[in-house]
């Protein structure tokens, strides 16, 4: 399947054989796990095996969840309790689903973060890239439906919240809010079509994983320098790699084995952490909670869709220029799309001849302020849209804006990159070296 | 129509300046009490649970209501324990409506704890969850990870933060609290000390009575909390050696790669 010369498999045996010639799946499932992947690979690497196993984590838990759970507004409450005091080992299985979505957010930041890092997203991974982020986007609205599913006051309220924002749409927003809710406010209707579409968009995913993970068996993986594998010979190309099975297998493993036992631990003993307390009241459409929060995972959005009030003179000009169609709501729901838009745009606004931000200079200043970033607009989303908060989710936001439309333009036209090492094998015996302390390099077999 | 004015009322709100947000200036305190259910290897304490269960019936449930709890979960372990035919016998002091007899008659421990009977009354199957105690250190909730997220904490604190004070308004009596958001609340003082009598003659003060009810609350919010820390620390365990295991292979694995003798 990829362009990376290598051994493809041979059936032996008559059955074998017999089969390959009617279906090539044993062949299919061998150059998948057999794939030549770089050996230079850090472990930053590790989190595409992380949200695969999360995902299927999600999957089991969540289809025995729904064999015990009610989609009704008078009984979806009461049957998440249910499942929490009366199904066995119900209560480990909400919490085991509840914070797995944390863990595969956490994950799905990290991999992205990486991805932009080390210029994954650039050519000719564009296609892995943009169904990363369709991915992303899908995430979103699973874990927003899912999130509406217990029927607290925090699924009713954050649910009125976020389809209202649909409704800010110009001209087509009621119609689209109508549709969304299934009724004039969030009630039963919503409920039904939100655990349904939580039941089918799992499964959307996990079709788009196996299309993102076939993109990127087709270019090879990217790795820390963005030096490309040498492809010219099968020799050259195993000088470079490592096949997938047994060598970064075990290596994901060993990573995915800490972070579970992190995560045990967070589920067995700090399960409501991330939680909100709200969500242990049950919906009521007459109390408003004091404070309507997202999830954590949301939070960075969330405070960009805030961040554009009417005081904002971008936002006025906006609104004079279009003759107040765009009015400040609608912008700060352009805005929030527009945040991942222009992330998902990010590897035609790079114009860097230099692929990973190791050789990047000023690239890597930029990064980590972008990553600072984040995590500032994460914090602000959850405080009250006050001063100071208003203030610095502003410049939180531009910032956010800035690095994609700005920032990542122009570092191509005037940063000077550092020398690259020529192969991925020259970067791998120099980080061997490194690791092994300062005898290594005569022990490097290099004539 | 009411419904679709809160919706906008509440979407305005969360979207644009929201002043609203900035919660009373009251001060509110939460008394960081000791329970013996805090921390990973923290288990409940099943006498404080029985006692706590007795001020409940006895006080609590005047008003208040528990109708998540069945009320047969009491004879569970990791609970208070209690004995079937104590826990029978316990039912029957409930009436329930039973829709196919179209008539009230006394509850079986397959039925739930009654709903709130005084209509303001919130239920208390969840309280213990439903409340944070800690928010800081900025709102970042940071503490929590300390201390807990502080339900109990929360209701301790609110049992025993009335300062005496009372307040007319709107023809509602309102009492000052020192832990209730805002500073005053419509629940009347419920313990004063001595309130109940322990069978175990365990000192009945104020302080004591407020704890051992905050924890039976907790326990009715969380009644696995004991499996589910067992169950975590057994995966810990298992998942820290399957790490090593996988630390170990990985190693010997890649020795010959990297030029190490595979020792």
């Amino acid at each position: 399947m990829s362009g990376i010369p290598h051994d493809h498999y041979e059936p032996t045996t008559q059955g074998e054989k017999w089969l390959h010639r009617r279906l090539p799946i044993v062949g299919l499932m061998y150059d998948t796990l057999m794939i030549p992947t770089p050996k230079n690979l850090n472990w930053m690497w590790i989190w595409g095996i992380v949200l695969t196993f999360v995902l299927v984590l999600q999957i089991i838990t969540g289809i025995v969840l729904a064999m015990h759970y009610t989609p009704h507004v008078d009984h979806a409450f009461a049957s998440v309790e249910h499942i929490m005091r009366n199904v066995n080992s119900g209560a480990m299985l909400r919490y085991l689903h509840m914070n797995g979505a944390s863990l595969f957010f956490v994950a799905v930041y990290a991999h992205i973060f990486r991805g932009l890092y080390y210029g994954s997203y650039k050519a000719p991974r564009e296609v892995t890239w943009i169904i990363g982020m369709l991915i992303y986007l899908l995430m979103m609205g699973t874990a927003f439906m899912g999130y509406v599913l217990p029927w607290g006051q925090m699924s009713f309220w954050g649910a009125t919240v976020i389809t209202g924002l649909f409704g800010a749409i110009p001209f087509i927003g009621d119609t689209i809010l109508a549709w969304l809710q299934g009724g004039p406010a969030v009630d039963n209707a919503l409920l039904n079509r939100f655990f349904s579409l939580h039941y089918l968009m799992p499964f959307m995913i996990l079709g788009l994983v196996i299309v993102h993970i076939w993109a990127f068996h087709t270019t090879g993986n990217n790795n820390p320098t963005g030096v490309e594998v040498r492809r010219t010979s099968k020799e050259e190309a195993e000088k470079d790699t490592l096949p997938f099975w047994p060598y970064f297998v075990i290596k994901d493993l060993f990573a995915l084995a800490i972070i579970l036992a992190v995560f045990f631990a967070v589920v067995g003993f700090m399960p409501n952490y991330l939680g909100h307390p709200d969500n242990y009241v049950e919906a009521n459409a007459l109390v408003t909670p004091a404070h309507i929060v997202p999830e954590w995972y949301f939070l960075p959005f969330y405070a960009i869709l805030r961040a554009f009030t009417d005081e904002v003179w971008i936002v006025q000009i906006a609104s004079f220029v279009t003759g107040g169609i765009i009015d400040a709501k609608f912008f700060g729901v352009l805005a929030m799309f527009g945040a991942i838009a222009v992330m998902a745009l990010a590897p035609w606004l790079d114009t860097s001849s230099v692929r990973s931000g190791r050789y990047r200079p000023m690239f890597k200043w930029w990064f980590a302020l972008l990553v600072v970033d984040f995590f500032v607009l994460m914090w602000v989303g959850a405080r009250p849209a006050e001063e100071p908060y208003n203030t610095i989710s502003l410049i939180a936001s531009t910032y956010w804006f800035a690095f994609f439309l700005v920032i990542l333009p122009l570092l191509g036209v005037i940063e000077k990159p550092l020398p690259q090492p020529a192969t991925i094998e020259e970067d791998f015996a120099s980080k061997k070296g490194a690791s092994s302390g300062g005898a290594a390099p005569a022990a490097a077999p290099a004539e | 129509m009411f419904r679709k004015l809160a919706i906008a009322a509440t979407a305005t709100l969360a979207l644009s300046s929201g002043s609203a947000f900035a919660a009373g200036a009251y001060d509110t305190h939460i008394e960081d009490f000791d329970f013996s259910f805090e921390g990973p290897f923290g288990t409940y304490d099943q006498n404080q649970l029985q006692r706590g269960l007795q001020v409940y019936t006895e006080i609590c449930s005047a008003c208040h209501g528990m109708k998540f709890v069945p009320i047969r979960s009491l004879a569970e372990d990791g609970g208070p324990a209690l004995p079937e035919d104590q826990v029978r016998a316990y039912a029957e002091n409930y009436e329930v409506f039973d829709p196919e007899l179209d008539d009230f008659r006394a509850a079986t421990p397959n039925d739930h704890f009654p709903e709130s009977s005084l209509e303001n009354a919130p239920d208390l199957s969840l309280m213990a969850k439903a409340r944070a105690g800690f928010h800081g250190p900025a709102g970042l909730g940071i503490n929590q990870f300390f201390k807990g997220i502080g339900g109990p904490e929360y209701i301790a604190s609110l049992l025993t933060g009335y300062t005496g004070e009372e307040k007319e308004e709107a023809g509602v009596i309102l009492y000052e609290n020192t832990a209730f958001p805002g500073g005053w609340i419509a629940m009347a003082p419920p313990l004063y000390g001595d309130d109940v009598e322990y069978a175990d003659g365990h000192e009945a003060s104020l302080e004591h009575v407020s704890e051992d009810v905050s924890a039976f609350l907790m326990w009715t919010a969380e009644p696995k909390m004991m499996a589910r820390k067992q169950a975590g620390f057994v995966g810990v365990v298992f998942l820290t050696l399957l790490s090593v295991l996988l630390y170990l292979t990985n190693k010997r694995l890649w020795a010959p790669v990297k030029g190490k003798k595979s020792s």
